[in-house]
C-alpha cells in the first residue's frame, strides 16, 4: 500500500534537495509513495489569516484528491512542517465544523470534488520513519555509521505542538529525532532550543527580530560544539542556512553550521551517495563537517573556543569518587 | 404479602426551612396523604429532624397506636438513622421506618411546584406501600478484637499507633522499609516554625519502637485481608533482613565493613550512597540493619562475608527467607503516605539534564546537617555555593497535564527554602516563582512576610523553562528561567546558579493495589476515599479501615498527626464498646431453593458467600456481607434475599410509585 505524498512548494524549489533525499530514503527504507497528481500551495502560514474560507479550500482540494488516490493507505505525508500543520488543520476544523464542511464542499463541488472530514490520515515524514518503519528496522540498514559527528537535532516549532489529530512528541522537549540520530550513529549534543521558533516569514518583515532568532539558535548549536543542526522543515533550513551570513554580519560573529535535512544524514548513513541526497546545495557547506564522519573522536570541551562554559554544564556521569553529588538517574536511553 | 388493613401508618412530611416547601406544596400533600388507605395520621413539621419533630413521631406512635412510619424529608444518608432512633424510644422496631427524599431527589431537582408536588405524592406511597411490607430487623452484634494494625510508619502510622498503645491496647506497626519515620524523617526544618524535623520526630519514633504494646515489623508488607470488623486476619510479608534481629547489637560493624557502595535512592533521594548492608539513616528504628542483596556482593557473586565475618553475635543470616505473619486484629489504620511527583515528566524544567536543577526533597537533603553535603548549599558539584537560586512552584501542581490539585506544602516549603538559603549564604539571591501564593494555616502568612523581609524576590508567574541556552555573556554558564512575570506583564529571563523544583505531593504508586486488598474506593487521582469529606474525614466506606494522613490527600504535619489521632480514637470508640451492631441489611440463602449453581459465589465482592461441598449448597457470611444485593438479584432460583429489600418491599414500593400513572390492579394483575 501505497501512501500520498504531498511535497509541497518548498520541495520543488528551495528545499529540493529534502525532496531528493527524501525520495532516495524512501526508496532504501521500502517506503512507496503516490504523489497527488495536480496539488496546488497549502496557503503556507500568511494566507489563513487573509482570507480564511479560500485558505481552507484551497487545502482541503488537497485533501479530497488525496482521498481520492487509488492504491494507497488513505495517509497523506508531507515533509514540510507548514503543510502538515495546514493539512492536519483544515481536516480538523472540517470536522469540527459541518457549516464550515458545507461550505468549503461547495467551493469543491464546483471542481467536482468532495472531501469528508477524518477520511485520510495527516502525517509528518519524519513520525513515519521512525513509527512505522521504526528505529530498529533504520539501525539494521546504516552501512556507514555517522560516528564523530555531532548533531544538533533541531525540530521548529510546528510539528511537535499539539496535534490536530495526534501528538507526534513532547511538544516542550522532543526526542523523536534525537533517538533517530543515534540509531545512526550520530553524536547528539543537547540542543535546549530544539522546539524554539527560527522567526519564519519574519525574514521578510521584521529581519531584526528573525536575524535575533537564527542568532540564538546557531549561538546555542555553537555552545555546544554541534558539527551540523539537522532539521525537518524547509523554512527552519532556509532561515539557518541562507541567513546564516547576514546573522554573520549583523552581529559580527563567524558560524559556521551547515544546516541538513533529516533525510539527508539518514541517506548518508544507508550507504547513499551525498549527491543522491541533494548534498552542496546548501549554502553554508556541509562538506567540511560530512568529512568528520568516521574520524578519530576528538576531545571535545578541551578546545578554547569561547564556549567553554556550555562543555562545563554538561552533565557529569555518576562520579565516583569525587565530593560531586551524583545527577538523577534517567530512564536509559535505548528505552524510547 | 402482609395484609394492609391492619398496619397503622404515620406520615410525616418536611419543610426542611424552604428546601423543601420552596417547590413542594406541603401542606396539600399532608392533606392528600392522610385520606390515603391505611394512613392513621399525616402531620407537617418545619424541621421535623429537629427534637420537637422526633416527639411529634414518637407521641403519635405511643397515643395513636402506629405500626408504621414514614418520614418525608432528605437523603437516609442525613437523618434515617435520628427517625429510627425516635421509632426506637417510643417501641417500634426502628426497621419498620422508610425514609422518602423528597429534597434531594425531587425539590432540589426541580423548579417547577406542580411536578414537585405531584412526584413527592408518588415517592410518599411508594413509602408506605413499602414500610407495609417491613419486617421488624434486629441489628448484628459482633465482636471487636481489641488489637490494631497501623500500616505505615510514617508521622500518621507512628501518631496513630502510640495513641491506642498508651491506652493499653495492643498496635501492629507495619512498614515496608527497614526503619520507620516516612517522608518527616528526611526533612530538615518544618514550617513555620523552622523547628528541626528529625528532633520532635526521633522520640515519637523511639517511643513507637520500644512500645510494650507495639509489634513493630519493619520491611514487611501486607499480602492478603481476609475477614471483616471486629476480626481481621491479615497476612503480612515480613522480608528477609539477613540479620537475626534477636543476635543484632546495632552496633553497625557490618556496615562499615561492607564493601558494596550503591546511590542511596529513597532516603537520600539519589544524592548520597549507602552500603549494601545498611540503616537507612543514623537515628533508624528499628537500629537493625538490612542487607540489600542487590548490591551485596556475596548475593551477587557467591564470596565476601565481610559483614558475617566482623558481627561479634553472629547476627548475619544469609540463609534467613522472607516470612509469612498472620495478625488477627479488630481494626485497621491506612497511614501509607504519598509520592514526590516525579520531575522527569517536565522535561522543560530540565531535570536530570541540568546538573543544578534539584527537586524539593533533594535540597532538604543537601541542607539537612544529616545529609550527603554535611548541611552546606552547594551546586551538583558538590563545592561551589550558588549566589542565586529559583524555586519554582506547582511543579506537577495545579497543573491540567500533571495534577490538577493544589499540593498544599509546596508554598510553605518553599518559603522555608528561601529562608534557609538566606541563613546560609546571605549575600544569595533568592526568586519564588509563584502562581498563588498559598499560605493559610497558623502563623503562615505571618512566615511569609518574614520571609519577604528576608529579601526573597517573590515572582507571580509559572515558569515556562529552565535552560542553559544562553543569550548573551551574563546568562553564560547559569540557568536561565524564564517565566512571564504576570504583576508587570513581562517576560523574565533570570539567570540563576541552582534551580529548585517544588514538586507536589501524589498519591503513592501502588495504591490502588491496597485499596483493593482492603475494597476501598480511591478518587481519580489514587487518594483514599474517606467516608465523609467532611463529617467522617478518617473512616472509609468499609467499616472497621481508617485512613490518616497524605494517603487521604495532601496535607501538612499538622494535619497529618491530627489525623492519625483522630484515626485512633474512632479505633478506641470501636475497642471500647467491645461489640459492635451492624446494620441487618445482609443477603440470606435459603438453602432448600439454593441449587447449589455458584453463580453468587464469584459475584460477592466482599468475598462473603462461602460453598458448602457437603451439603451442595452456597451460604452467606453475615457478618461480612455488606448488603449490595448482587447476589440477590443474580440468583436464577430467587433463593437469596436481601432483609430490609425483599421482592415483597421494593415491588410494593415500585406499584406506590406508579399509583398514579397505571391504577395498581393492572400493575398487581
Amino acid at each position: 500500500m501505497k501512501y500520498s505524498y504531498y511535497p509541497g512548494c518548498s520541495l520543488e524549489h528551495n528545499a529540493i534537495a529534502y525532496h531528493e533525499s527524501a525520495m532516495a530514503v524512501a526508496n532504501k527504507l521500502g517506503i512507496q509513495f503516490a504523489e497527488i497528481d495536480d496539488w496546488n500551495c497549502c496557503g503556507a502560514i500568511e494566507y489563513i489569516a487573509v482570507h480564511m474560507l479560500p485558505s481552507y479550500a484551497l487545502v482541503a482540494r488537497n485533501l479530497a484528491m488525496a482521498a481520492n488516490q487509488p492504491d494507497t493507505n488513505r495517509q497523506v505525508v508531507a515533509p514540510c512542517s507548514a503543510c502538515y500543520l495546514n493539512l492536519s488543520k483544515v481536516d480538523r476544523y472540517l470536522a469540527d465544523s459541518p457549516e464550515l464542511s458545507s461550505k468549503v464542499n461547495e467551493a469543491l463541488a464546483e471542481g467536482g470534488l468532495n472531501y469528508e472530514a477524518g477520511s485520510v490520515h495527516v502525517r509528518h515524514l519524519l513520525d513515519v520513519v521512525v513509527k512505522d518503519i521504526g528505529f530498529d528496522a533504520v539501525a539494521e540498514q546504516v552501512k556507514r555509521p555517522l560516528s564523530n559527528l555531532r548533531v544538533a537535532p533541531y525540530y521548529g516549532c510546528v510539528v511537535v505542538r499539539p496535534g490536530f489529530r495526534e501528538q507526534v512528541d513532547d511538544p516542550e522537549y522532543p526526542q523523536t529525532l534525537d533517538y533517530l540520530m543515534k540509531e545512526l550513529g550520530a553524536t547528539v549534543v543537547d540542543f535546549p532550543l530544539k522546539a524554539h521558533c527560527c522567526g519564519g516569514h519574519m525574514t521578510q518583515i521584521s529581519q531584526d527580530v528573525a536575524l535575533e532568532l537564527i542568532r540564538r539558535l546557531l549561538q546555542n548549536a555553537a555552545d555546544y560544539e554541534a558539527d551540523a543542526i539537522v532539521t525537518l522543515c524547509p523554512m527552519c533550513q532556509l532561515n539557518l542556512d541562507a541567513y546564516q551570513e547576514n546573522v554573520n554580519r549583523h552581529f559580527k560573529t563567524d558560524f559556521n553550521i551547515p544546516i541538513l535535512y533529516f533525510t539527508q544524514l539518514v541517506g548518508l548513513a544507508l550507504g547513499l551517495a551525498p549527491e543522491q541526497l541533494g548534498i552542496g546545495k546548501e549554502f553554508v557547506d556541509a562538506r567540511p563537517a560530512l568529512a568528520r564522519i568516521g574520524q578519530q573522536q576528538i576531545e571535545v570541551g578541551k578546545s578554547d573556543s569561547g564556549s567553554s562554559a556550555a562543555a562545563q554544564a554538561r552533565k557529569p556521569a555518576r562520579p565516583g569518587r569525587s565530593s560531586a553529588l551524583p545527577m538523577p538517574r534517567m530512564p536509559k536511553e535505548n528505552e524510547r | 404479602m402482609r395484609n394492609p388493613n391492619q398496619e397503622r401508618v404515620g406520615v410525616y412530611v418536611c419543610h426542611c426551612g424552604s428546601n423543601i416547601s420552596k417547590t413542594v406544596a406541603v401542606a396539600d400533600v399532608t392533606e392528600w396523604a392522610a385520606q390515603q388507605p391505611n394512613v392513621t395520621v399525616a402531620r407537617n413539621y418545619e424541621f421535623m429532624c429537629s427534637s420537637l419533630g422526633q416527639e411529634l413521631v414518637e407521641q403519635d406512635i405511643q397515643e395513636q397506636g402506629l405500626t408504621r412510619v414514614v418520614v418525608a424529608a432528605c437523603s437516609p444518608h442525613m437523618h434515617e438513622k435520628t427517625f429510627r432512633n425516635a421509632c426506637g424510644r417510643a417501641g417500634l422496631n426502628p426497621f419498620l421506618f422508610e425514609m422518602v427524599n423528597i429534597r434531594e431527589l425531587n425539590a432540589w431537582a426541580t423548579n417547577d411546584p406542580d411536578s414537585a408536588t405531584s412526584k413527592a405524592r408518588s415517592m410518599i406511597r411508594g413509602g408506605v406501600e413499602r414500610v407495609i411490607q417491613h419486617q421488624p430487623l434486629e441489628p448484628l452484634p459482633v465482636p471487636i478484637n481489641p488489637s490494631t494494625l497501623v500500616i505505615g510508619g510514617g508521622i500518621a502510622g507512628i501518631t496513630a499507633a502510640l495513641e491506642i498503645a498508651n491506652s493499653g491496647h495492643h498496635v501492629y506497626l507495619v512498614e515496608r522499609e527497614p526503619s520507620i519515620g516516612g517522608h518527616m524523617a528526611q526533612i530538615d526544618k518544618t514550617f513555620p516554625t523552622l523547628d528541626c524535623s528529625a528532633c520532635i520526630l526521633t522520640p515519637r519514633m523511639f517511643d513507637a519502637g520500644n512500645h510494650p504494646n507495639i509489634t513493630l515489623m519493619t520491611y514487611s508488607e501486607v499480602e492478603a485481608v481476609d475477614g471483616y470488623v471486629g476480626s481481621y486476619r491479615i497476612r503480612v510479608r515480613k522480608k528477609a533482613r539477613y540479620v537475626n534481629e534477636e543476635l543484632c547489637t546495632g552496633c553497625g560493624l557490618c556496615i562499615e565493613k561492607c564493601p558494596g557502595k550503591t546511590v542511596d535512592e529513597v532516603f537520600e533521594c539519589g544524592l548520597g550512597y549507602r552500603k549494601a548492608a545498611y540503616r537507612p539513616f543514623p537515628y533508624a528504628v528499628p537500629k537493625y540493619p538490612v542487607i540489600d542483596t542487590e548490591n551485596c556482593t556475596y548475593f551477587q557473586r557467591g564470596k565476601c562475608r565481610a559483614c558475617q565475618i566482623v558481627c561479634p553475635t553472629d547476627a548475619i543470616d544469609f540463609e534467613q527467607q522472607d516470612e509469612m505473619i498472620d495478625l488477627d486484629v479488630g481494626n485497621v489504620v491506612l497511614a501509607t503516605g504519598y509520592d514526590m511527583f516525579d520531575a522527569r515528566r517536565i522535561p522543560q524544567y530540565g531535570y536530570g539534564r541540568l546538573a543544578n536543577v534539584f527537586t524539593s526533597m533533594e535540597f532538604e537533603r543537601i541542607v539537612n546537617a544529616a545529609g550527603p553535603t554535611g548541611g552546606k548549599i552547594v551546586l551538583r558539584d558538590g563545592v561551589t555555593e550558588p549566589k542565586s537560586v529559583a524555586i519554582i512552584h506547582c511543579v506537577g501542581s495545579r497543573d491540567k497535564n500533571y495534577h490538577e490539585y493544589c499540593s498544599r506544602v509546596c508554598c510553605m516549603y518553599s518559603l522555608k527554602f528561601a529562608h534557609l538559603v538566606h541563613e546560609r549564604i546571605p549575600e544569595a539571591e533568592v526568586y519564588n516563582f509563584y502562581i498563588d501564593m498559598r499560605a493559610s494555616g497558623k502563623r503562615y502568612e505571618e512566615f511569609y512576610h518574614r520571609v519577604l523581609e528576608e529579601g526573597t524576590h517573590a515572582i507571580r508567574g509559572r515558569v515556562a523553562e529552565v535552560t542553559d541556552a544562553a543569550r548573551g555573556p551574563d546568562e553564560r554558564g547559569k540557568l536561565i528561567v524564564q517565566a512571564e512575570d504576570t504583576l508587570v506583564g513581562k517576560q523574565r529571563r533570570i539567570p540563576v546558579d541552582m534551580v529548585i523544583l517544588s514538586v507536589g505531593v501524589e498519591s503513592r504508586h501502588d495504591s490502588s493495589a491496597l485499596a483493593q486488598l482492603f475494597g476501598l474506593s480511591c478518587d481519580f487521582n489514587g487518594w483514599f476515599t474517606e467516608r465523609h469529606p467532611k463529617l467522617d474525614p478518617v473512616l472509609t466506606m468499609s467499616e472497621g479501615i481508617f485512613v490518616a494522613g497524605a494517603c487521604q490527600g495532601p496535607m501538612a504535619i499538622p494535619e497529618t498527626v491530627a489525623q492519625g489521632a483522630a484515626a485512633a480514637a474512632r479505633v478506641l470508640s470501636h475497642i471500647s464498646q467491645g461489640t459492635m451492631m451492624l446494620e441487618p441489611v445482609r443477603a440470606n440463602i435459603n438453602a432448600v431453593q439454593c441449587s447449589g449453581c455458584r453463580i453468587c459465589n464469584n459475584l460477592c465482592p466482599y468475598n462473603a458467600i462461602v460453598f458448602h461441598d457437603d451439603t451442595q449448597v452456597s451460604e452467606v457470611i453475615t457478618a461480612l456481607c455488606q448488603g449490595c444485593g448482587a447476589c440477590v438479584s443474580a440468583c436464577p432460583s430467587a433463593a437469596i434475599s436481601g432483609a430490609h429489600f425483599t421482592t415483597d418491599q421494593v415491588m410494593s414500593q415500585i406499584e406506590g410509585i406508579l399509583g398514579d400513572i397505571i391504577p395498581l390492579e393492572l400493575v398487581t394483575a
